[in-house]
């Protein structure tokens, strides 16, 4: 008769793989449900239903049923899902509030032009804008007062900026020990420098933020007698200590997965090990060594607690020895303070949304980098 | 004299080829292979010295304030008092959360790395995409971990489970110890994955094939043999899980987190303190820093004694693992 497949023969075996396979689909079941959630929060500022303007033009009570529910879940800024729970009487009541209000507006902002803007448009969000009582247009991030400023480019500058200056400070040190611990080190040496470079990724980055706000800081700013003690660069440099164990072991891994035959061959022929290891074994790992730099820098542009403890003020300055703050900080620090809903709570999440597609997106170029690497070496040897 | 002739000897680690390279090469000295060596030597320094920097100055100045007191006791309202304060409540928060997490990272990650490894053909699109999601997992920031607790256990999840048991006040629906421990074990999962994976590829076909033929099931191969050979890997990968999330401050900051409490977290819907994060408060929030500098490298001290030594255990675990199954194959 042949042999039984399948979950006739065995209907235990059956469950038990079809359960495995269920349960490992959790990985992208998470993957989507954090990209659907953050951006679920996040979708009001980009379906234009959020609004900060102070003064705005009220809808009488009366005019209720003159409006389309759209119009009137905006004006009261409610979530659909609230809208739909509400009463006719409640809306009601909610609009006599919403009029109330305007009137109990402070006397200054009446003619003030800034209060009649809704600031999380996005020509708001995006582009330099002056402000009543400000000389020139300028990119201003002030999630607090009357008048709630949301320039995002200060915070995208200074996440760039110490990520750049993390990575400048990272790359070169641990794509040089990956170098050499990979090529020139003595095996016995290796065994040991390796897991100790590891170790380093050990290390809380609260830890790490800790270590620069006490030592770092000070050891730096008697070196290079800058003004501001605690800045973008301290920052951008504790950072790299974070991001170094990263790039250092896929460098090293790309390294090492170099045929030996391409070594032995250039040793043969008379190189030395340096120009072994720069001229043969380098280039060859290349891709591999870009990818670890690509992978870095999204685990730097995602880095919270190490920029969150060194620096604080959200300046738009272009200076690395300016004191910064970076989209991760400002969420963690302002989330708290945010009303649960509110515009200030909704633009924070769109800039979550914003990060995790950048790190995405770096992750996706990395992991394709080398998974390109590594199919090439495979087919040459 | 010795000569090579080819075949005779192949080179077969690189401690051979430096010999052969020694014995080869001619005695002329280049300056610039010299040079950049050693630049590439003083880098590996450089982060090894960073590392040794970093570890000696916390042991150093932690060690005055580190005592059996100092994590023992339950601070008062002021935790910044040098003389009684304590982190006991920090240490129990911590290892709580990270516990509740295992609970539910250990068993998902572990049969996702043995559907990956045991199951799934290694081409087909949909191992591709969960490898995809795993290295993505990995890669997303710890601060949108957080905003992800917050938006979907908080909001969705324990907003509607208050709704169904008919809870006037928020009981799951604001912060808690079970919307943090789950938000970490999301974070963790590809740490066990990985971990598990690597070591369940470890051991040899042999072993499965020799069950197989002797007429054992797969899931019994895999219950049986596979599993037992593989947990020293799915050990590491909880320990490294448990150090790393140990350590995470980020993700817990909106889903459970508490800058005071009078008594120890009770219930999974209770907030809880945290050591990371009490790192955080003393170093950015203290009145006086060089008062409570003492405590604050203590509190440091006692995060890492909990986090590096885990990480040692695993290292260690890892090496012997490895050499165990280099003797096997």
């Amino acid at each position: 008769m042949g042999i039984h497949r399948g979950h006739q023969a065995r209907p235990v075996e059956w469950l038990a793989e079809k359960f495995i396979f269920l349960v490992s689909l959790s990985a992208i079941l998470m993957v989507l449900l954090i990209f659907l959630f953050v951006a679920r929060e996040a979708l009001p500022v980009f379906v234009g239903q959020t609004n900060t303007a102070l003064v705005q033009k009220p809808i009488p009570t009366v005019e209720l049923d003159k409006h389309s529910p759209a119009e009137l879940q905006a004006y009261l800024e409610l979530t659909p899902e609230q809208f739909k729970q509400m009463s006719r009487e409640t809306l009601k009541a909610l609009m006599d509030v919403k009029v109330e209000a305007q009137d109990d507006i402070p006397e200054q902002f009446r003619n003030d032009p800034d209060a009649r803007i809704n600031t999380t448009e996005w020509p708001y969000l995006l582009k330099a804008h002056r402000w009543t009582d400000y000389a020139k247009p300028e990119y201003i991030w002030q999630p607090v007062g009357e008048v709630k400023k949301f320039n995002i480019i200060p915070l995208v500058v200074g996440t760039l900026k110490t990520t750049l200056i993390g990575l400048l400070f990272a790359v070169p040190l641990a794509v040089g020990a990956a170098i050499y611990v990979s090529q020139l080190a003595r095996p016995r040496v290796r065994e040991i420098l390796k897991p100790t470079i590891e170790l380093l990724s050990g290390i809380p980055s609260v830890v790490v933020g800790f270590f620069a706000l006490l030592v770092m800081a000070t050891v730096l700013q008697t070196i290079f007698h800058y003004q501001t003690r605690l800045n973008a660069f301290v920052a951008g440099i504790a950072l790299g200590f974070a991001v170094i164990p990263v790039i250092f072991s896929i460098a090293e891994d790309a390294l090492t997965s170099v045929p030996r035959a391409y070594t032995q061959g250039a040793l043969a022929l008379g190189a030395s090990r340096w120009q072994t290891a720069w001229q043969i074994v380098l280039p060859a790992a290349l891709p591999g060594v870009f990818a670890a730099a690509v992978l870095g820098f999204g685990r730097a542009i995602g880095e919270t607690m190490i920029v969150l403890m060194v620096c604080s003020a959200s300046v738009m300055s272009w200076s690395i020895f300016d004191s910064t703050r970076s989209i991760t900080t400002t969420i963690a620090a302002e989330m708290a303070e945010a009303v649960n809903g509110g515009p200030h709570y909704r633009i924070l999440f769109m800039l979550g949304a914003l990060l995790f597609a950048a790190t995405f997106i770096s992750n996706m170029i990395g992991d394709f980098v080398i998974h390109r690497f590594k199919q090439k070496l495979e087919g040459k040897r | 004299m010795n000569t090579v002739t080819p075949g005779q000897y192949l080179p077969e680690s690189s401690s051979d080829t430096t010999r052969i390279t020694r014995h080869f090469r001619a005695e002329k000295f280049d300056f610039w292979s010299f040079f950049f060596s050693g630049l590439t030597g003083l880098a590996t320094l450089f982060i090894v010295g960073i590392l040794a920097v970093i570890l000696l100055n916390i042991v150093i100045n932690g060690w005055s304030g580190f005592s059996w007191h100092f994590v023992s006791t339950i601070p008062k309202k002021d935790f910044f008092d040098v003389h009684t304060t304590g982190v006991l409540p920090m240490i129990v928060g911590t290892s709580i959360r990270v516990i509740v997490m295992t609970i539910f990272v250990i068993p998902v990650g572990v049969i996702t790395a043995i559907y990956l490894t045991e199951y799934a053909a290694n081409t087909s699109i949909i191992t591709r995409i969960i490898r995809a999601a795993v290295n993505n997992l990995a890669g997303v920031p710890s601060i949108v971990f957080g905003l992800f607790g917050l938006g979907f256990f908080i909001n969705f999840v324990g907003k509607n489970m208050d709704k169904l048991l008919h809870n006037t006040s928020a009981v799951w629906g604001q912060p808690a110890l079970i919307w943090a421990s789950l938000t970490l074990a999301v974070m963790t999962l590809p740490v066990v994955i990985v971990a598990t994976e690597e070591s369940l590829k470890a051991i040899p076909p042999g072993l499965r094939e020799a069950s197989l033929a002797l007429g054992a099931t797969k899931l019994e191969t895999i219950l049986k043999i596979v599993l037992p050979q593989a947990l020293p890997g799915i050990l590491t990968g909880g320990i490294l899980a448990v150090s790393r999330a140990a350590g995470e401050v980020a993700p817990i900051l909106f889903t459970g987190v508490a800058y005071y409490m009078a008594s120890l977290p009770g219930h999974l819907s209770d907030q809880f303190m945290d050591l990371g994060y009490h790192v955080f408060v003393l170093s950015t929030q203290s009145p006086n820093i060089e008062q409570t500098r003492p405590i604050l490298y203590a509190t440091v001290l006692t995060l890492l004694l909990l986090t590096f030594a885990l990480n040692i255990v695993a290292i260690l675990i890892r090496a012997r693992m490895r050499k165990k199954l280099r003797a096997l194959g």
